[in-house]
């Protein structure tokens, strides 16, 4: 693989790098990559930043989202309809 | 070790017992409460066509998140072939002396010093929100999965039928999409 890098390449490596998930080889190349790109060196630094109103504002389904009881009723009826059906 | 336990099916049972569950996977994986009651749905009636085809070796719920996976995925098959999706725009040039750099109007821009002290504004999350809802559906689904649920990435490539590669890729272009949509609609104002 070769050590110099474009930009999209440069930033594919970034956001994987949000993740834990790219490798020492990337990182070094990314590393040199922003040494010399001062548009993906604001990419870097903004990424770091959206991982962080990512982990703040967006938060895992906690399993609260509910069927409302009327929603419930009217799955069972269908759902009994096609039982009877058979 | 005892013998394994056959497990047995009982439909009269399911919308109190799976429903809500079977509601919530949907609803982080597809865009909108519609489509995940629709797909809930769509399981139960796939679950009692199938049901002489159980064999008992997983228990009644696993049996019907395994259908409703195969739901979830015939969704997405459909709206990716659907017209009209939401598109992501590119980044970056694709071909010529050019490949892979910045397009110009693309280039991040300074966000100036205040951006990192407002992140805990909560016009912002809906800012993100709004952002998130620009993206196509399988993106938001991939995205959202990963950065939120924090699932492996293996687990994702499994259950969507995609390969790692294609994984980042997507991560990357919703990454791309959303640093411009929060740019123009929150951060250079």
């Amino acid at each position: 693989m070769k050590f110099m890098i474009n930009c999209d390449e440069a930033t594919a490596i970034c956001d994987k790098s949000q993740y834990g998930e790219a490798t020492l080889y990337d990182k070094i190349r990314l590393s040199f990559h922003l040494l010399v790109c001062k548009y993906c060196k604001t990419y870097s630094k903004q990424n770091n930043l959206m991982s962080q109103l990512f982990g703040k504002h967006l938060s895992p389904c906690d399993g609260s989202e509910k069927l409302t009881k009327e929603e419930k009723l009217e799955l069972e009826n269908k759902l009994q309809k096609e039982l009877k059906g058979k | 070790m005892p013998d394994k336990v056959k497990h047995t099916l009982d439909p009269n049972k399911w919308i109190s017992q799976y429903a809500d569950y079977l509601y919530n996977y949907a609803i982080t994986r597809v865009d909108g409460q519609e489509i995940a009651k629709d797909l809930v749905q769509e399981t139960f009636f796939s679950g009692i066509k199938g049901k002489d085809n159980y064999r008992g070796d997983a228990a009644e719920l696993t049996w019907l998140v395994s259908i409703l996976k195969r739901k979830i995925i015939d969704h997405y098959r459909k709206i990716n072939s659907a017209k009209g999706q939401k598109e992501v725009r590119m980044s970056f040039y694709d071909e010529g002396q050019k490949k892979g750099n910045w397009i110009e109007e693309r280039v991040p821009q300074s966000w100036g010093n205040e951006a990192e002290k407002e992140i805990e504004n909560t016009e912002l999350k809906n800012a993100l929100d709004a952002c998130i809802n620009k993206l196509p559906e399988k993106y938001r689904m991939v995205f959202l999965l990963k950065t939120v649920q924090q699932y492996e990435t293996e687990e994702i490539c499994n259950e969507l039928d995609i390969t790692p590669s294609n994984l980042w890729v997507i991560i990357h272009r919703a990454r791309l999409q959303l640093r411009i949509c929060m740019e123009n609609n929150w951060f250079k104002n």
